[in-house]
């Protein structure tokens, strides 16, 4: 006798199983992510902007379950709403990511996302914090999600100190790529935002923008 | 978090590893570095060489049956035998066993008929020819550097580069400070196999 369960999606936890990565470049920082929410083997959206506004200026990266990451994310919003209020002025990169991380860390048990946390502010110009289980430190570069194991070599080997917004947009385009052709839980279409001192930048690159490779 | 299933949760004994193997015009670079001083790579015949992936009982057992239904085959046909015929003896021997057996192997030769090839055999017993393949713990690091930086119709130089830096990269990534690279090329005219100590590899932005 067969057991009528219903749609995988029903019962399966929904992920954020994805790439993200967020990298440093002379004068800001650029965040790029897929855009695929899977629930077991199932893709319930495949249209999810996966990086969000904590501020104008500073953008947070969400990967692992999709309610932590959103409700983390948005409750760090909120705080850095009445920081910024309270200081008078814009918050710093290093203030939001430190707001994530407590939250990250106090409630490591009963969480399972990983937020990568990167932006422009006047002090230090562009940065990007990882805060991966509660700790925080800052990077050139980050990556996170199903997908960033098979592109750390890429990423090792390609990066470098200083460069240019379009070059560093080109970079992240590529990695997020090559991620999504071989992570099953990444996917879809690719977001990318930049932060400079001039503002921010959102941009959708579409699947068949996105740049081959010789085995395609 | 996503958990990814990486070698360790396979049966037996399994080392710690890198193996690359590509095409190149003209003969095939197969590269790898070890953790351990367990052999993954076994010569089979002159010019097919055998890496093996996964449980290491289970693959030793199986490229004995191998190396003799090989020679045997050979002496048969009064020829070397064709890369393609070592890689479906592999194939035969994981699909016909394949509930008891874990283990995966990439074949790399070059013959006669077809030159330079690459088979990988995998876990069930599936075969198919790529131009480029890797396997091992530290194989899902380097996924994207290989298909980025992987060009059909290489020069022996550009593909040992290639092969040089991919291990490095994934050596860098897979919990291993310093060892040693081997890299074996395989063409017409023979074997060569180069050493590359940690010391002489490439170094990237972060060392």
């Amino acid at each position: 006798m067969l057991e009528e369960t219903g749609p995988e999606w029903l019962s399966e936890e929904v992920k954020t199983g994805t790439t993200i990565i967020a990298i440093e470049f002379d004068g800001g920082v650029v965040l790029g992510s897929d855009s695929r929410v899977s629930a077991g083997a199932s893709v319930v959206n495949r249209v999810m902007n996966k990086l969000s506004p904590l501020h104008d200026k500073i953008y947070c990266a969400l990967s692992g379950s999709a309610a932590d990451a959103q409700t983390i994310a948005e409750i760090v919003n909120y705080q850095l709403d009445v920081h910024s209020i309270e200081i008078g002025e814009d918050p710093q990169v290093r203030s939001a990511a430190t707001l994530v991380r407590n939250i990250s860390y106090k409630y490591k048990e009963e969480l399972s996302a990983h937020l990568i946390v990167a932006g422009w502010d006047r002090r230090d110009g562009g940065q990007v914090f990882a805060t991966l289980n509660g700790l925080l430190t800052r990077q050139p570069f980050a990556v996170g999600g199903s997908g960033s194991s098979y592109v750390y070599g890429f990423v090792d080997a390609e990066y470098r100190r200083g460069i240019r917004k379009e070059e560093c947009q080109q970079f992240v385009v590529n990695t997020l790529t090559l991620a999504m052709n071989r992570d099953g839980s990444s996917g879809g279409v690719a977001y990318v935002v930049t932060i400079d001192e001039h503002g921010t930048e959102e941009k959708v690159v579409l699947g068949n923008q996105l740049p081959t490779f010789f085995d395609q | 978090m996503e958990k990814h299933c990486t070698e360790s949760r396979v049966k037996g004994v399994s080392t710690g590893t890198t193996i690359l193997a590509a095409v190149f015009d003209g003969g095939v670079v197969i590269g790898f570095y070890l953790r351990s001083t367990i052999n993954k790579v076994i010569q089979v015949h002159d010019r097919i060489f055998c890496c093996i992936a996964g449980s290491l009982a289970d693959a030793q057992a199986i490229t004995k049956a191998a190396k003799f239904h090989l020679s045997f085959h050979s002496v048969q046909m009064e020829s070397p035998p064709r890369v393609m015929a070592a890689a479906s003896v592999l194939k035969d021997l994981c699909y016909k066993n394949r509930e008891e057996l874990q283990a995966g192997f990439i074949t790399a030769g070059w013959d006669k008929k077809n030159g330079p090839q690459v088979y990988v055999v995998a876990l069930g017993g599936m075969l198919i020819n790529q131009l480029v393949t890797i396997a091992g713990s530290g194989s899902t690091y380097i996924y994207g550097y290989i298909d980025a930086k992987y060009k059909p119709n290489m020069t022996k130089e550009e593909c040992l580069q290639f092969a040089t830096n991919a291990l490095a990269l994934a050596m860098g990534r897979d919990n291993v400070s310093g060892g040693v690279a081997h890299l074996v090329v395989v063409t017409e005219k023979g074997v060569e196999h180069v050493v590359v100590p940690g010391d002489k590899l490439p170094k990237f932005h972060d060392e």
